[in-house]
């Protein structure tokens, strides 16, 4: 499935014709340049090399540069691969950019979410802790029996616990494109992203 | 940066209105397929937001019963913000008036514009 990398801008709200209240989502996405097309035959499944945005000369390394020199172009700031299913539609040095959606598209958008550190229970599944009063003692937060005692004598697989909370991936399938605006590099999908603006995320054509 | 760029749906023909002013709000309303406009006239008790998102709050006292309506300040639907009267109050948010009836719950009205 085609898909495109952007960053994330941050929300906003906006009307639609009908005068209705719609959260959107800004993502900016660059350009992307096809860097190598990858079929079954040369490396095993089908798929293109994209890079986009702009990157420093002091940042690029040899080997990195040495990617881009095969293509026989400048290098660019980020580099990630999309497994498509007609590797021929596409050659080295073809522009990709956000007019392959429109409006009322349906795409899938993933990315890293929010990271939170390690969270207790409470906060990262919404347990409800303990009694604050009735003669308890540091149990506000805690998150209370985690299982029986002779029978199992042990701790269920998958029990939820303390532990680290965000930062990893995450897929929001379904989402409605809202506009694309080609001279901006936008495209405003209607909903929530995960992630920080700032961050990453990867638009998949659903 | 780009939300600036981004609000192309901020209305820039809008009245100076401030919370205690006396409006009159025209709002375009769907009925099936039939649209109409109905006007709603009461004091602003509450503006709040900045940008897209930005709204108001309209308070006006009906058949006795204290009706509030809260606008969207940009929202298409609204036609025509006409401000009757200004009024003179100490305060942003008038929600006080929700506890006050009769004479009371009057807007004194503004004695001079700067």
């Amino acid at each position: 499935m085609l898909a495109l990398f952007g960053i994330k801008v941050g929300m906003t709200r906006i009307f639609d014709d009908m005068g209705n209240v719609v959260p959107v989502t800004l993502i900016k996405a660059e350009p992307h340049l096809v860097i190598q097309v990858k079929t079954k035959a040369s490396d095993g499944y089908d798929a293109i090399k994209l890079g986009f945005g702009q990157i420093r000369k002091k940042l690029v390394s040899k080997p990195y540069e040495g990617v881009f020199k095969k293509a026989n172009m400048e290098p660019l700031r980020y580099i990630r691969e999309v497994k498509i299913s007609e590797p021929d539609k596409f050659k080295t040095g073809d522009k990709i950019d956000v007019s392959i959606f429109s409006p009322g598209d349906k795409v899938h958008v993933v990315g890293i979410s929010k990271g939170y550190g390690f969270q207790g229970v409470v906060r990262r599944y919404g347990f409800k802790g303990g009694p604050k009063t009735h003669g308890q003692s540091d149990r506000l937060r805690a998150p209370g029996s985690i299982g029986a005692s002779s029978y199992p004598s042990r701790v269920w697989r998958g029990q939820r616990m303390a532990g680290h909370m965000g930062n990893k991936q995450v897929s929001v399938k379904n989402l409605r494109v809202d506009s694309v605006e080609p001279e901006r590099n936008l495209i405003l999908i209607r909903g929530g992203v995960p992630g920080k603006p700032g961050g990453i995320v990867k638009i998949v054509k659903a | 940066m780009l939300k600036a760029v981004e609000s192309k749906h901020i209305k820039e023909n809008i009245p100076d209105f401030k919370p205690g002013d006396n409006v009159r709000v025209h709002v375009k309303i769907r009925e099936g397929d039939k649209e109409r406009v109905q006007v709603f006239q009461g004091d602003v008790i509450a503006c709040r937001g900045s940008g897209t998102g930005s709204s108001f709050t309209v308070r006006k006292i009906s058949a006795g019963i204290g009706v509030e309506r809260i606008f969207p300040l940009h929202s298409p639907n609204i036609i025509k913000i006409q401000v009757l009267r200004r009024g003179d109050v100490r305060r942003a948010k008038l929600y006080y008036l929700r506890e006050l009836r009769g004479k009371k719950a009057r807007i004194l009205k503004k004695a001079k514009e700067k």
